[in-house]
């Protein structure tokens, strides 16, 4: 159920994240989709890749710090409430967002929103129990690569 | 010519007559008090004895004051192992007066003063203020912290013999401090030069011109800076801004202090005496030549301090000064001969940082210490490389992270620093020792 994402601590300074981005290029490692979270001190890159047990074996062989982290990833059809439904869903259960970010599906009318929970067993419970489309690893690529 | 020669006589206050004694007068009163603290220490510090028994030295062996060679150095670690009354060499109930230094490395250091030793500690601060161009008459803001610290209390007894009014505003509050200036007429003022400069920002912030106050003089000490930043100094407010030396181990402030001509400082010889070592072969270096400074005090009865290693590097100036005074003078302090460094008027050591960031993580990381100087004050900065067990990949855990890091140092050394998270290897490993300060300061 749970997906495996990337996450990398980057220093804030120029040409930091594109040296990454080519590294990952070089090594036709193709992302899927990412967010960046910075602060005024330093960002943290956090990518979904297929593979990301060699992702992160090459980031560190370059000197970055990388993790892997278990997220969830949610089909919801791409209209207005598709979020809000699944925030309240995982309110009512009394499980907190730490963060999310999104992305649609190509040529598709899907979006897939990928979510961090505090308490990611609770949360997978809830949505099953909603009948929401939790994607696993596989289902994910084969939307992603269309 | 005459009569002008007498005004100016008339001017120096009664304490400052020994910065005037002819030169036999002087060599002749050191030795006799050399000799004379010899005894005391020997009779009454353990320590002290047990080395000179080592070495076979009896005080009746300093018959010159180059005999003083001959005595062993105190280092800084013997005052804090002695911690804290090890030194002491009179009994408690002639101890009027303790002070600590700022505990650097966990033990501060404690230091007695008799009441004769208070006198001799007024009567160097009443010099210093007349180095300064200072007398009665002059208002006398002291923004140097009172308490366990030297600064506050030794500033605050000299202005008051030397017949001036003193403010004992203490360090802080800044709007307070030049509401002070401003309404009180403060004609000195007494701090460290960084927070001068803060005030002055904060002057500017208000609407305020130090030109347009009667402020004339700064006496700052309590850590180094550079001819640049009183040059700014006196450029943006102009006062004469004076450098003070001390150290709390000696007496506090008032070992030495620039006059008016402001070509280094005069040394108050005839109750500290100073030599100039190689800090490796403690060979003496002659007069010019730069060499770490060693101090004795010739008059401290409470806890004398015999050839302590201040680890400071400076030069004897054997030339006179044009503003008549006949004690000698030693260049500005401008750097150190061990790795330690003072920032905001703290002395650091990297052993403390790397102490710091050991609290935190189980191992210790890749870090260095940069500084730089901005402004003529010193900065630091403590880089810490980030691993993957301190990686979490929340911001607010990362942040976590770093508040934790920065608090250690912050705990440890008394003073908040700025502390960067890196990336892996981004700090250069070198061969053999690692290099843990990058000093990017131009002296």
């Amino acid at each position: 159920m749970k997906l495996k994402q990337l996450s990398v601590f980057l220093e804030n300074k120029p040409g930091r994240l594109r040296e990454l981005c080519a590294l990952l290029a070089e090594n036709n490692i193709n992302i899927v989709t990412l967010s960046l979270a910075d602060t005024e001190q330093f960002g943290i890159l956090r990518l979904i890749v297929k593979e990301h047990d060699k992702a992160k074996a090459l980031l560190e062989e370059n000197g970055f710090v990388a993790k892997l982290t278990e997220v969830l990833a949610v089909e919801v059809p791409d209209q207005p409430g598709g979020l809000s439904k699944i925030l309240e869903i995982e309110e009512e259960s009394g499980v907190s967002v730490e963060y999310m970010y999104a992305f649609t599906i190509k040529s598709g009318e899907n979006a897939v929103l990928l979510f961090r929970f505090d308490d990611m067993d609770k949360a997978v419970a809830a949505l099953q129990k909603a009948n929401l489309s939790i994607l696993s690893s596989a289902d994910l690529h084969q939307r992603a690569e269309g | 010519m005459h009569a002008q020669w007498n005004d100016r006589e008339s001017l120096i206050h009664p304490a400052s007559a020994p910065d005037y004694l002819r030169e036999e007068q002087l060599r002749a009163l050191q030795l006799q008090r050399l000799r004379a603290i010899t005894r005391h220490a020997y009779d009454h510090q353990r320590l002290f004895r047990e080395r000179m028994d080592e070495r076979g030295v009896a005080p009746e062996d300093i018959q010159t004051l180059e005999d003083v060679r001959k005595l062993p150095f105190t280092q800084k670690t013997d005052l804090r192992d002695t911690y804290p009354y090890g030194l002491f060499a009179v009994p408690m109930n002639e101890v009027v007066r303790l002070h600590a230094s700022s505990g650097t490395t966990g033990k501060p250091i404690v230091v007695a003063y008799t009441d004769e030793d208070i006198e001799v500690w007024k009567e160097v601060m009443v010099r210093t203020f007349a180095c300064a161009g200072l007398h009665s008459g002059d208002i006398i803001q002291n923004a140097y912290g009172y308490g366990l610290f030297t600064g506050g209390l030794g500033a605050h007894y000299g202005a008051e013999a030397l017949g001036a009014t003193v403010i004992p505003i203490s360090g802080g509050n800044s709007e307070r401090q030049i509401m002070v200036m401003r309404d009180f007429g403060s004609t000195a003022i007494c701090s460290t030069p960084s927070y001068f400069l803060h005030l002055i920002e904060y002057a500017e912030s208000m609407g305020i011109d130090f030109n347009d106050l009667p402020l004339r003089v700064g006496v700052f000490g309590a850590e180094p800076w550079s001819d640049e930043m009183r040059e700014y100094i006196e450029g943006k407010t102009g006062i004469k801004a004076i450098d003070i030396y001390g150290l709390s181990e000696i007496i506090g402030p008032g070992v030495a202090s620039a006059c008016e001509a402001q070509e280094g400082l005069h040394i108050f010889e005839d109750h500290f005496l100073f030599e100039i070592v190689h800090p490796v072969t403690d060979e003496p270096m002659p007069d010019g030549e730069e060499g770490e400074l060693i101090i004795t005090t010739l008059s401290k009865k409470a806890m004398p301090v015999m050839r302590y290693r201040t680890h400071d590097i400076t030069s004897i100036i054997p030339e006179k000064c044009a503003c008549g005074r006949t004690i000698r003078r030693i260049q500005r302090i401008a750097r150190r001969s061990d790795d330690m460094f003072i920032i905001r008027g703290v002395n650091v050591f990297p052993s403390q940082v790397e102490a710091a960031l050991l609290k935190v993580e189980e191992t210790l990381p890749h870090y260095q210490i940069v500084l730089t100087r901005s402004g003529g004050m010193d900065q630091m900065e403590v880089q810490v490389e980030v691993t993957a067990e301190t990686f979490t990949d929340t911001v607010r855990g990362v942040e976590a992270v770093h508040k934790q890091l920065s608090d250690a140092i912050a705990h440890i050394l008394g003073i908040r620093v700025k502390l960067t998270l890196v990336e892996p290897n981004t700090i250069e490993r070198s061969m053999g020792k690692a290099k843990r300060v990058i000093d990017n300061r131009k002296s």
